[in-house]
This record gives structure tokens, C-alpha cells and sequence, in this order.
């Protein structure tokens, strides 16, 4: 067995294990977590109904951020919604037999990488363009684009320029899943682009990449806005009443 | 123009998003707590000796009791959609003002000493040790957020900025670093029952030159009652209402809404404090402390329903904890929210019609009207979501033929505090208030300029004070400011009760109940 197969192998074990724990731990601790205050950024919604449709809203439009500043909202959206087509169109990778859907989109998936890279750096550009963001902007955030845009480049780079042995990259990885090792194609672009997407699964749970999982528990946008109907106690300061 | 010893911003036409000037705030501070006021509110006297330790056990220990602290701490991504968004940034250039800049002085110590990340490569994440001088960074900059929510609107996680200062004020307090004014204030609640220490009998005064003021301006006797036991309804309202200017004439405003609408109603020494600064320092404990003298004066005065007057922060605490802090409020009657704003209780009573308006005579005024940070983006009015720019505003066209809106950029959920919110209504912040004042000003100068506005209404206790004392500083004069319930007070036509003739009688009865309940 090829030495690489092996490392790669045991590195994505290693990031999944990491990326899968290490996310658990924080949802969990976020789902601990009382928020002991109706806090929803007004006007809220009244309704369970209601909050389902403004964090929709959040997640699939970035509503609060297109209000906030048109740049970041476009070149974040091309980004994300990039990733997410990249995402899909990479299922089939992981899937077999491969779905209809996943078949389908393979198209747009090649451009929503592009778009992905416009996104990102244009985001990036906003980094030193914009003195409010240059001063905000610590190491680990340059990292962050750096390694995502290389990701993104790379993936682009195996798809047109230098090809890889897909069909043994997809039995590699469906391997994985039986603890059965096959070789994996020694490209140093393929190996350049896993070790990323690894780095990437591993610093997910320690890093602001927490913001995807984060959104969904901010108290400012998934509480209704019910105060006066309904009593809306913690546990730790209904203790306070025992007192 | 009022003097000042810094430099006043010059207001602009169109807003501008200044370039940042790093540490032109850093030398704003407010005095700090005396010991003896600390005791109070249960917190150490000065600063303990242990206290770096003391204050990470304190941010550990918060951080498993609010959520929104332990998200909000790891979800920013510095995207940079809030930096332009406050008003003391806009005012003050400071980048420790933009809302990221102020999250990351406590960010850097929380990833330092609560995450794998900064404890393993600080550099790298900008993770930095709670050293002295931060703690005193802590200080200055946690005391330049008014907690208005702004920045809230426009961040894509929803990061609410007034949390985190709220947390920070918290841990100093527990390590003995109070600010002078909110402490002290909270203190005079414990020990008198109001923010301006005015006493019982102080209140009965007030209250019984007012019903003489009223009677000889309209010839009706309007009544002020106070800690009447049996009562109909309970209203509570910021003690600024009982005797500062422009507040008073909304109080006028809030006694002939009550008169006209035939039900019984008191106020209370017990709770003759809406505004509850508990908030500001972001203590439960506190802030639970001062909401159940509320709950004390409504089960001794038997009343069945509360109401609150103008207030920003208190109508946030009433409208979004008061269910939590003091509740249930299951011995009051259920027909009516608990508690009420006087605007839903005053609109309410325009829509059955059982007001009569004269709008005329409001005629010499042209309106604008702000709309309070707390009351747009933490509490609602109504059943409708956005009630809470809906109603004042229809209250305000109801009773006053010329209303023009400032720029939408300004009002509704993108409204800018008053500059004086959030326990910065000191006069040790000045620079600070006057400063973050400057996009309200502008946008007011513009509807000035534009549509020959000439006051503006506003239905909070903190903002009126603000406003008067800051619209000298940019050529505005600081009766400018007038409160909501003053347009109504003006357009009433109060409807004559038996007694009118004897005008006396009613004020010595009301006299001898105030004893009562003590």
C-alpha cells in the first residue's frame, strides 16, 4: 500500500473525527446554554411560523447582511451559495450509486466554483480596501480566505487543467467507509486539495466557521416575540425564585 | 450653541462613514462607583486583589448563563457589516467604537482563556491575556455603548453588541470596577423607590401642584392620584416624568388620557420608577430586584392592570422581562397585556373615539418623531410586529396636523440612539453624548432644513433628557424636544366631571389616601 494512500487515509479518520466531535460539543453546549431573556431583534415575529420564515430568510438570503452593507452581502452570497452548489456537485464523490439530482447539477457545480472565487476575493479585496475591515482583520482571518480560495483554485486547476484518475479518487473515498484502503492518485494538485478540505473540517469547530452552527442559536433571531403571552423562565434564575 | 471643550461635529447634509482615527475615544471614562455603593448592589468596594482570576471565573460563569454571550462570542467572522453602523463610531471615529471593534476587546479574552485556538496560538487568532491595561480599555469602551441594538439589525448572525457590554459591565462590577452613575442610581431605587431619589412626600407634592396647574389651564379637575389602594390601574413611569422638562407636560398628557378614559388609576411610591438601570449593568439579579418593587406595589394597591409611561429601556424591561423578572402576573386581569404602554392604552381609546382631539392646537408646532433604540428594536406595542412605530406615530397624526418622518435610513429599526442611552447620561461623558448624538442631529437638521420641522417628539425619558441637553451644541434650541403625550395633552378636550367647581376637594382626598399604604 502506497504510503500517501495511507497518510490521506488516516488524515481524513483523523478530520472527520475532529470535525464531527468537536462540532457536536459545541451545539451541544450551545443547545445548554439557557437564554434566560426574550431578546429578538424587534420586529420580531410573533409566531413559532414566523421565526421558521426569518431564519429561512437568514440562512438562504442573508437578509440582515444585505440591509447592512451590499458589497459584503454579494461577493458573501456568490461565495456561499458557490460552495453550496460546489458541495452538492462534489456528492458524487461520496454517493453510489449517484442521485438524479446530484447528476444534474454537475454543470452549474463547475460554475458556482467560479462564482465561489469571485466571492472570496472580493471578500479578501475588502481586507485592504476598506479601512474599517483592514482594522478588524487579525492573521487568522487572511488565513481563513487563503486557504478557501486555494481550495476553490485547486479544485478548478484538477477539473481543467490537470486531471486526476477521478474514478479512483471516488473508490478511495468509498473505501474509506469499509476501512478498505485502495490507492489514491498521487497528483500533487488532488493531494493539495484534500489536505485543504482536511484543514478545513479540523479548524471548523475552533475557529469563526462556528457562524454556520452559531446562526441558527442566535437568541436575537430564532426567540418569538411573545414576552407578554408567555412566561419565559431559565432554570439557573428560576432558582433565584426559590430564594 | 452651548460650550464645549471639545470639538463639536459639524453636521452634514449627506451622511458620511468617517475614516477611523484610533484612540480619539480612549481617554472617555466615567467616574467610578464609591465603595460604599458597591455594598449596595452586592458588589466588592474597589478592585479585589485577585481580580484577573476573579474576572475569568466571572466570564466563565456567564458564559454558561446566557447563550446569546457564547455565541455571539464565537460566530463573528469580522465581515464588517456593523463597523459603520454606530452612532458613537459615527460621531467619534474611533474604531474600538464599531461594534466588532467593541466585541473583540472581549473576544480576544474569551478566545485566550476559553478556546483551543488562543490558548495554543494567540497571535494568530488575536488572543491577548486580561492584563490591567485592558481591563481599563474595558472600561472606557464598555461605557461608550448606549446598548441601543443597531448593530444588531445588520449583522448577518444577529450579534447583538449591548449583550456583550452588558457582560463586561458585569464581570468589572464583580470585581469591583462600578460606573458612578448607574450604581448609584440603582442604589437610590433600593433606598427611595425612584432613579432621582425624590421621596414619597415629595411625589405627593409634586403631583398635587400639578392637578392645580391643570385646573387652572382648562378649568377640568383632572386627578394625580398616588399609592391609591383599590385602583384600577397601576402606572408606572420614569421618575424624569414627575418633574424634568419636557418630561412633565407628557406626564400632564398621560393624567387626561387617564381622566377621559373614566377608569381608576394610581401611581406608587413603591414603584415610582420605570426605568430599570438593572439593564444597563447587565445584572439579572439587579435588575430582577428593582422589576419586583413592581410586582410588590401592584399586590399591595389591588390593582388589575399596569401601564407604563414614555420610557426607552424601561419599556424594554416591561414589555420584554417583566413576564420573566416578576411574573406571573396571574392575579391581575388577563383581558389586558401586562404590562401596557400608555401609547397602545392612548391609541386604543382615539380608535373607539372616546377621545375628543382638537389637532388645531397643535398648529404652531411642525412634528418629527424619533423613534427610541429599546422601544424599535426590543419591544413591540400592539399585536401587530412594527406596532412600535406605528402607534406613536398615529398617535402623533392624530392629534397634530403637521408630521414629517426623518430620513428612513433613521427612524423605525434603523433609528439612532439618542447618543444618552444605556447608563451614559452622565455629565462625565459629555464628549461622548454629544458625539453619538451627531446622526440623530443630522437627520433632524435635514427635516429642519427641508421640511421647516420645528420639534421633535420622543417617547423616552433618556432621550428627552439627552436632547435638550445636547441640541444647544449643534444651534438647535433644547425645547425642541417635547414628549408624545404632550401633543395629546395639548389637542384633548377634557370632558367636565361634578366637581369641577370645587377644586380642592379632590386634591385633600387624595391627600389623606396617600398614607395609606405605608
Amino acid at each position: 500500500m502506497p504510503f500517501l494512500t495511507v497518510l490521506y487515509a488516516y488524515l481524513f479518520y483523523g478530520a472527520a473525527l475532529v470535525f464531527v466531535s468537536g462540532l457536536t460539543y459545541k451545539i451541544v453546549q450551545y443547545t445548554l446554554t439557557p437564554a434566560p431573556l426574550k431578546i429578538p431583534t424587534t420586529p420580531a415575529p410573533t409566531t413559532r411560523g414566523g421565526v421558521v420564515l426569518r431564519m429561512t430568510r437568514e440562512v438562504v438570503l442573508f437578509e440582515s447582511l444585505f440591509r447592512g452593507n451590499k458589497w459584503t452581502w454579494m461577493f458573501g452570497w456568490l461565495f456561499h451559495f458557490g460552495l453550496f452548489l460546489v458541495t452538492l456537485r462534489h456528492l458524487r464523490y461520496f454517493l453510489n450509486p449517484v442521485p438524479a439530482f446530484i447528476e444534474f447539477i454537475q454543470p452549474f457545480g463547475v460554475y458556482a466554483g467560479f462564482a465561489m472565487i469571485v466571492g472570496l476575493v472580493g471578500l479578501w479585496s475588502r481586507r485592504f480596501l476598506v479601512d474599517r475591515v483592514r482594522y478588524i482583520s487579525s492573521r487568522s482571518d487572511h488565513l481563513m480566505l487563503g486557504l478557501l480560495l486555494l481550495l476553490g483554485v485547486s479544485g478548478l486547476v484538477i477539473h481543467f487543467l490537470f486531471h486526476t484518475d477521478i474514478v479512483a479518487v471516488k473508490t478511495f473515498i468509498i473505501g474509506l467507509y469499509h476501512f478498505d484502503f485502495n490507492p489514491l492518485p498521487g497528483d500533487p494538485v488532488l493531494l493539495l486539495h484534500l489536505a485543504l478540505l482536511a484543514g478545513l473540517m479540523i479548524i471548523f469547530p475552533y475557529s469563526k466557521l462556528l457562524h454556520a452552527p452559531g446562526l441558527f442559536f442566535s437568541p436575537t433571531r430564532n426567540q418569538v416575540d411573545n414576552p407578554r403571552e408567555r412566561r419565559h423562565l431559565a432554570a439557573w434564575a428560576s432558582r433565584l425564585e426559590r430564594s | 450653541m452651548a460650550k464645549a471643550t471639545f470639538k463639536v461635529p459639524v453636521l452634514s447634509q449627506y451622511p458620511e462613514v468617517p475614516a477611523i482615527t484610533p484612540g480619539s475615544m480612549a481617554h472617555s471614562t466615567p467616574f467610578q462607583a464609591k465603595p460604599e455603593f458597591q455594598a449596595a448592589l452586592g458588589f466588592p468596594g474597589e478592585l479585589v486583589e485577585n481580580w484577573q482570576e476573579r474576572a475569568i471565573e466571572k466570564m466563565g460563569e456567564l458564559l454558561t448563563r446566557y447563550r446569546s454571550l457564547r455565541v455571539y462570542l464565537d460566530a463573528c467572522v469580522k465581515c464588517g457589516a456593523c463597523t459603520d453602523k454606530c452612532h458613537y463610531f459615527l460621531g467619534t471615529q474611533d474604531p474600538k467604537n464599531m461594534p466588532v471593534g467593541r466585541q473583540d476587546l472581549m473576544r480576544k479574552v474569551y478566545r485566550r482563556y476559553f478556546t483551543v485556538a488562543g490558548r495554543l496560538f494567540p497571535k494568530l487568532v488575536g488572543a491577548e491575556d486580561l492584563t490591567k491595561e485592558v481591563l481599563d480599555e474595558w472600561y472606557s469602551y464598555y461605557h461608550q455603548c448606549s446598548q441601543c441594538r443597531r448593530c444588531s439589525v445588520f449583522c448577518p448572525y444577529g450579534i447583538d453588541t449591548a449583550e456583550i457590554s452588558m457582560a463586561a459591565r458585569e464581570i468589572m462590577d464583580s470585581i469591583g470596577v462600578g460606573q458612578k452613575y448607574c450604581n448609584e442610581i440603582i442604589g437610590k431605587v433600593y433606598t427611595v423607590g425612584n432613579n432621582l431619589g425624590l421621596p414619597g412626600p415629595a411625589l405627593v407634592n409634586t403631583l398635587e401642584g400639578l392637578e392645580e396647574d391643570v385646573f387652572d389651564d382648562t378649568g377640568v379637575h383632572v386627578r394625580y392620584p398616588i399609592d391609591q389602594v383599590g385602583a384600577e390601574v397601576l402606572f408606572v413611569t420614569p421618575s424624569a416624568d414627575f418633574f424634568a422638562e419636557p418630561h412633565v407636560d407628557g406626564l400632564i398628557g398621560y393624567g387626561k388620557v387617564m381622566h377621559e378614559s373614566g377608569l381608576s388609576w394610581t401611581f406608587s411610591t413603591m414603584a415610582s420608577e420605570a426605568a430599570n438601570f438593572g439593564l444597563f449593568i447587565g445584572s439579572y439579579e439587579n435588575m430582577r430586584r428593582v422589576a419586583l418593587r413592581i410586582r410588590e406595589a401592584a399586590i399591595q394597591l389591588k390593582v388589575k392592570r399596569i401601564i407604563f409611561g414614555e420610557c426607552g429601556h424601561a419599556w424594554r424591561v416591561g414589555y420584554g422581562f417583566l413576564n420573566s423578572l416578576a411574573g406571573p402576573w396571574d392575579f391581575l386581569d388577563p383581558r389586558y397585556p401586562v404590562p401596557q404602554h400608555i401609547c397602545e392604552f392612548t391609541w386604543d381609546l382615539i380608535q373607539q373615539g372616546r377621545l375628543t382631539l382638537d389637532k388645531s392646537q397643535n398648529d404652531d408646532k411642525v412634528l418629527t418623531f424619533h423613534d427610541s433604540c429599546n422601544v424599535a428594536r426590543a419591544s413591540r406595542m400592539g399585536d401587530e410586529a412594527g406596532g412600535q412605530f406605528e402607534i406613536p406615530r398615529a398617535i402623533i397624526r392624530a392629534t397634530c396636523n403637521h408630521f414629517y418622518d426623518m430620513d428612513e435610513e433613521t427612524i423605525r429599526d434603523r433609528t439612532f440612539c439618542c447618543g444618552g442611552g444605556g447608563g451614559l447620561l452622565t455629565d462625565d461623558l459629555m464628549e461622548l453624548r454629544v458625539k453619538g448624538a451627531k446622526p440623530r442631529m443630522e437627520a433632524l437638521n435635514n427635516v429642519i432644513q427641508e421640511k421647516g420641522v420645528t420639534h421633535m417628539a420622543a417617547i423616552c425619558a433618556i432621550c428627552k433628557t439627552q436632547f435638550s441637553k445636547v441640541l444647544p451644541f449643534y444651534g438647535m434650541e433644547m425645547d425642541q424636544i417635547i414628549s408624545l403625550h404632550q401633543l395629546v395633552s395639548n389637542a384633548i378636550v377634557l370632558t367636565p366631571r361634578e366637581d369641577d367647581d370645587d377644586g380642592d376637594e379632590g386634591a385633600q382626598s387624595r391627600a389623606e389616601n396617600a398614607d395609606e399604604p405605608d
